[in-house]
C-alpha cells in the first residue's frame, strides 16, 4: 500500500470517481476546467496507467483493458460496443444508464469499470430470451411507454428490478419507485401501465 | 391502418437497445473530442496556456482560437438565423457568453480527452456582464424584422385607446417566465468522419439536410460531399433543429486529423451551448363590455436574446387570432443579455404568449363574474380575426363544451378557496391552446422489392413522434398492403429531400409525399396490371421488369389552399390542482387536454405525444427555471438534479381527447400536425387553477411554493 504509484493510482480514481458526483462547487479545488479560476495553474495529476478489467455481462466475460477512470456505462458503450445503455447526464441523476449488478438495478454511470468486476452485469441486450421478449419489454411496445426510445432502456432495467423490490402494489408506489428514471418525452403514464400490467400479469401467474 | 392504434414499428429496436442513435456508430480508429468551455461571461481571451493538456497522455490535438483551421468567413459564411447560427468556431478569441466553447481537446479515448480539457487554461480580458433579465428590461429595443420570416414583429387593428376607453372591465397586468432549457435526454453529439473531401457526420439532429447545407457552407465544400445520417434522434424539442457549435467543430478536427472524431456535449454543456426557450416580460391588457365582449387587447412582449445574435420568441402570434376583437395591438421587442443565443422549445411562441393571454382572460373571467368558458365563447373567433380567413377547420368549441363535460368543469365553484380536502386547497382552471398548420415541400419514394417488400424513404426524422410507424401506415394504406410488408426509411441525405422535423411539419409534410408516392406506386403497379396487395404478384412483376424494383417517386409542395385559408390546430385544457395550505406546494392532480387538431393517424402514438407535450408544459409551469448568477452568467442548475423537469411521480391521471376532425384544406390526409400544441396552454390552465385554489394569482413562472406562500391571500 506504501507504494506511491498505487496511493497515485487510488488518489486518481478516487478523485475522478468524486469529480462526477460531487456539486461542481465542491470538486473546483481539483481539476473540473469552467470552476477553476481563470488563471490559475492546472493540477498536476498523472492519469494511471491502463488497467486489466474482466466483466461478466450477459453471460459473456470480456478482458478489457481499460482506463482505471473508465465508468462501466463507457466501457459498455465504447469499448464492448453494448450501446443499448444510454448515457443521459453521466452524474446518475437521470436513470438512462440504468443495468442490474447481481440482479440488482445500479448506475452504471457512477459504477467504475473495476468495480463491476466478478459480479455479473446485465443490460438491456440481455434481458429477452433469443427472439422472446422480455414480458416488461413487450408491456412497453404494448402501452406505448416509450417516444423517442433513449431512456427507454434505463426504464425498463429499472421496472424489471422493481419487480423484485418491495414497491407497493398501488400507481403512485411504481410512479415514486420510476421516479430515479427521467423521461423528457413525458411517457410516463404510459410507463405506469406497462409495469402494473406486468406485476399483474406475474402475480396472476 | 390510417386511424389505427398501431403499436410503433420501431418499439422492438427501442425496447432492445439495437435502435442506434447517432453517437453509437462503431466507426473505426475513433477519436473523442471534449470541448472547453470559457470562464467568464464577456471579454477577450489574452492568452491560452495548452501546455498540460497537450502533454497529457493520449492526447491528439488541443485546438484554441490560436490553432484552429480557418474557416471561410470566420465561420459565418452559413449565418442566416433563425436556422444558420452563429456559432463559436475557435476562429476569434472573443468571448459572449460563459461556457462559450473556447476550445477542443481530441484524444484517444474518452476519459483522456475529459481530462486533458481540464488542464487548458485561458487568461482573459473580462467585462461586466449584463445577465439580469430584470435590470436589462431599460435596453428592450423593438423587433424589427420579420418573424419566422413571414409574420410582422408588430400588428394594430382597430383603435386600442378607444377600445380600452369603452371597456366596463379592464385587465392590466404583467406575466414573465425564465429561460427554459430543452435537456432532451440524448445529449447532442456528432461523430465526424472525413474520406478524402467526402464528409460523413452522424448527428443527431432534426433536420438532416439542413446540417448538410450548413455544414458545407461553413466549410466552403459542395453539398454533394456532405452526408448527414440520422435514424434516432433521442428527443430534441427545437434544440437540435440547427446544428450547434460541436457538430463543425467535430468535422474540423476530424478533417485536420485525417481520423474520425466524436463529440458529445455533457449534460451541463446543454445549458447554453444549444439553446434555450428565452425569458419573456409580457404586458397585457385587456378590456371588456359587461357582457364579456372584448373591447380591446394589447399584447407587448419582451424576450432575452444574445449578444450577437438577434432571435425572437414569436409570442404574441397566437393573440392576433384568438379572438374576435376588433381593437388590438402586438409587439416584440428583445433584449439582448450576455448568455447563448435561445431558440425554439416546444410550442415556440405558443406556449409562452398563451400563458399570458389565458392568465389575463381568467382575470378578466374574474371581474366579470363571467364563467370563463362562457367568456371565450363570447369572444369566439369564427373566422381568423387578423387576415379575415376563413379557418380551414375549427373545433375549439367542441373541444370547450366536451373537455368541460367529461372534466366535471360544471362542479368548479367559482370562489377560491372553497374547495378543501384535507390539508389542501382543490382548484380547477382551464385554458385555451393553438398552434399553427404548416406544411412545407416535401419528397418521398416507394419501391416495390425483389422480395414484395416496399421500401419508403424520405429524409425525415423520428424523434419520439411516431414517424417510422405513422409513415408506414400511410403508405400501407395507399397501397392496400398490411403494414408489415412496408418498410419506412428516414434520417440520411442519401434519402429524398424533407423539412426540419420541428413546428408541427412532418405529419403534413413528408405524410403527404408519402401518401403520394405509395399512391403513385399503386398506380404504377396498376397499370402493369399487376396486384400489389398480394406478394406473389408483387415479385412476379418485378421479374418481368428484369428484377429491378419498381419505384415512384412524389414531390409534393403547399399549394393556394394555403393562402385562402387560415390554418390552426385548436385546443382547450383542464387542470385541477391540490395546494398545500401549510405548505403553498402546488401538486397537479388531473389534467384533461381536448384538441382538434385534424384527423390522427394514429390514436395510440398521438395520445402518447398528447400527453407528452402537457408534461413538457407541466414542467414549464411548475419547476423549470434555468438559474443564471447575475456576476458571472455562470448556470448555477446546469445538471438534472437541480434544473428540475417532471418525474413520474409528478404525474397523475392525464387524459386526452380528440374532436372527429379532418380537415379538407391542409393536405389530402386531412392532418394539421400535433407536435407542438401538446405543450401549449398547460401553464395557464394550472395557473389558473392554483387561483382557484388559493386565490393566488401568480404571473411569474415557475409556480413555486414561495409565489404562494409568501402572497397576503394566501394567509391560512
Amino acid at each position: 500500500m506504501d507504494d506511491p504509484n498505487r496511493r497515485e493510482f487510488i488518489g486518481t480514481v478516487v478523485t475522478t470517481a468524486l469529480a462526477s458526483v460531487l456539486a461542481p462547487g465542491t470538486a473546483r479545488a481539483d481539476a473540473a476546467s469552467p470552476h477553476s479560476p481563470p488563471g490559475a495553474p492546472p493540477p498536476t495529476l498523472t492519469p494511471p496507467p491502463d488497467i486489466p478489467v474482466a466483466l461478466t455481462v450477459n453471460g459473456t466475460t470480456v478482458r478489457l483493458t481499460l482506463d482505471p477512470r473508465t465508468t462501466l456505462l463507457d466501457a459498455l458503450r465504447e469499448s464492448m460496443h453494448l450501446t443499448g445503455s444510454k448515457k443521459g447526464c453521466d452524474h446518475g441523476q437521470c436513470g438512462a444508464c440504468t443495468v442490474h449488478l447481481n440482479g440488482r438495478r445500479v448506475l452504471a454511470c457512477l459504477t467504475l469499470a473495476v468495480m463491476a468486476q466478478d459480479q455479473p452485469v446485465t443490460t438491456i441486450e440481455g434481458l429477452a430470451r433469443g427472439d422472446t421478449l422480455h414480458p416488461m419489454q413487450q408491456a412497453f411496445i404494448d402501452r406505448d411507454g416509450l417516444q423517442c426510445g433513449y431512456c427507454t432502456p434505463g426504464q425498463i432495467m429499472s421496472a424489471v428490478a422493481l419487480l423484485n423490490e418491495p414497491c407497493g402494489p398501488a400507481d403512485d408506489d411504481v410512479r415514486e419507485c420510476m421516479s430515479g428514471n427521467i423521461c423528457r418525452c413525458g411517457a410516463y403514464p404510459n410507463i405506469v401501465a406497462a409495469v402494473q400490467d406486468v406485476r399483474t400479469a406475474t402475480a396472476r401467474g | 391502418m390510417i386511424g389505427d392504434p398501431v403499436s410503433r414499428v420501431d418499439g422492438r429496436l427501442k425496447v432492445t437497445g439495437a435502435a442506434r442513435y447517432s453517437a453509437e456508430w462503431p466507426i473505426d480508429n475513433l477519436a473523442y473530442g471534449v470541448i472547453v468551455q470559457s470562464t467568464v461571461a464577456k471579454g477577450m481571451i489574452t492568452a491560452f496556456d495548452t501546455e498540460h493538456a497537450r502533454s497529457s497522455p493520449g492526447v491528439v490535438a488541443v485546438y484554441t482560437a490560436d490553432n484552429a483551421p480557418a474557416l471561410p468567413d470566420k465561420g459565418r459564411a452559413a449565418m442566416k438565423p433563425p436556422a444558420g447560427r452563429e456559432l463559436s468556431l475557435l476562429q476569434d478569441r472573443a468571448v459572449r457568453y460563459n461556457g462559450e466553447p473556447i476550445g477542443l481537446v481530441v484524444a484517444e479515448k474518452f476519459e483522456q480527452a475529459t481530462h486533458a480539457a481540464s488542464l487548458v487554461r485561458a487568461q482573459y480580458e473580462s467585462h461586466t456582464p449584463l445577465i439580469d433579465m430584470q435590470s436589462a428590461l431599460p435596453s428592450a429595443y423593438p423587433y424589427k424584422p420579420n418573424i419566422n420570416g413571414s409574420f410582422p414583429p408588430a400588428t394594430q387593428r382597430g383603435d386600442l385607446a378607444a377600445g380600452l376607453a369603452a371597456a366596463d372591465a379592464r385587465i392590466d397586468a404583467t406575466f414573465t417566465a425564465p429561460i427554459e432549457t430543452h435537456n432532451s435526454m440524448e445529449p447532442h453529439n456528432t461523430i465526424a468522419q472525413w474520406d478524402g473531401d467526402q464528409l460523413t457526420l452522424y448527428d443527431s439532429t432534426q433536420f438532416v439536410y439542413g446540417v448538410k447545407r450548413f455544414i458545407a457552407k461553413i466549410f466552403g465544400i459542395p453539398e454533394a460531399n456532405v452526408r448527414v445520417i440520422s435514424h434516432f434522434t433521442g428527443g430534441a424539442f427545437g434544440s437540435k433543429g440547427a446544428p450547434w457549435s460541436h457538430v463543425v467543430l467535430a468535422a474540423m478536427a476530424a478533417r485536420a486529423l485525417n481520423r474520425p472524431v466524436k463529440v458529445v456535449l455533457t449534460r451541463k454543456q446543454m445549458f447554453g451551448l444549444v439553446g434555450a426557450r428565452p425569458h419573456t416580460v409580457q404586458h397585457l391588457k385587456l378590456g371588456a363590455r359587461k357582457d364579456g365582449t372584448l373591447t380591446a387587447m394589447e399584447h407587448r412582449s419582451i424576450s432575452s436574446t444574445s449578444s450577437f445574435e438577434e432571435w425572437v420568441e414569436p409570442v404574441t402570434l397566437a393573440t392576433r387570432l384568438m379572438y374576435a376583437c376588433s381593437n388590438q395591438q402586438t409587439a416584440h421587442e428583445l433584449v439582448r443579455l450576455d448568455v447563448g443565443t435561445p431558440t425554439f422549445n416546444r410550442g415556440p411562441g405558443e406556449s409562452s404568449g398563451i400563458f399570458a393571454l389565458e392568465s389575463a382572460m381568467d382575470e378578466l373571467a374574474v371581474k366579470l363574474a363571467m364563467d370563463p368558458i362562457e367568456l371565450r365563447l363570447r369572444n369566439y373567433a369564427e373566422r381568423d380575426p387578423e387576415s379575415g380567413l376563413e379557418w380551414s377547420s375549427k373545433s375549439l368549441r367542441q373541444c370547450y363544451s366536451l373537455g368541460a363535460e367529461r372534466f366535471g368543469w360544471s362542479r368548479r365553484r367559482a370562489e377560491p378557496r372553497s374547495v378543501r380536502d384535507g390539508d389542501a386547497f382543490v382548484g380547477i382552471g382551464m385554458s385555451s391552446a393553438t398552434y399553427p398548420a404548416r406544411r412545407a415541400p416535401a419528397s418521398a419514394l416507394a419501391r416495390l422489392m425483389p422480395d414484395g417488400m416496399i421500401v419508403v424513404q424520405a429524409a425525415t426524422h423520428e424523434l419520439g413522434t411516431g414517424t417510422y410507424t405513422i409513415m408506414t401506415q400511410i403508405a400501407a394504406d395507399a397501397l392496400g398492403v398490411p403494414i408489415e410488408r412496408v418498410r419506412f426509411e428516414l434520417g440520411d441525405t442519401r434519402l429524398p429531400e424533407n423539412p426540419i422535423s420541428a413546428g408541427s411539419l412532418t405529419a403534413q409534410s413528408t405524410g403527404t409525399a408519402v401518401h403520394l408516392a405509395a399512391v403513385a406506386l399503386h398506380d404504377k403497379i396498376a397499370a402493369m396490371r399487376g396486384d400489389v396487395t398480394t406478394i406473389v404478384s408483387a415479385r412476379d412483376l418485378v421479374t418481368r421488369g428484369g428484377g429491378q424494383p419498381i419505384e415512384a417517386r412524389a414531390d409534393a409542395k403547399p399549394g393556394d389552399e394555403q393562402k385562402a385559408f387560415s390554418m390552426h390546430s385548436f385546443g382547450a385544457i383542464f387542470a385541477e390542482v391540490r395546494v398545500d395550505a401549510s405548505l403553498g406546494t402546488v401538486k397537479l392532480s388531473r389534467m384533461l387536454g381536448a384538441y382538434g387538431v385534424g384527423r390522427i393517424l394514429n390514436p395510440k402514438t398521438a395520445r402518447s405525444q398528447m400527453i407528452g407535450g402537457m408534461i413538457y408544459g407541466l414542467g414549464m409551469t411548475l419547476t423549470e427555471d434555468t438559474l443564471l448568477d447575475a456576476r458571472t452568467g455562470r448556470y448555477l442548475n446546469a445538471d438534472l438534479a437541480e434544473y428540475l423537469v417532471p418525474v413520474n411521480a409528478d404525474i397523475p391521471e392525464i387524459d386526452v381527447m380528440f374532436m372527429d376532425e379532418r380537415d379538407p384544406q391542409t393536405n389530402p390526409l386531412g392532418t394539421k400536425g400535433i407536435g407542438e400544441i401538446g405543450c401549449v396552454g398547460v401553464t395557464a390552465a394550472i395557473a389558473n387553477a392554483v387561483y382557484n385554489a388559493t386565490g393566488v394569482r401568480v404571473r411569474d413562472l415557475p409556480i413555486t411554493l414561495d409565489k404562494i406562500l409568501g402572497h397576503t391571500s394566501f394567509a391560512d
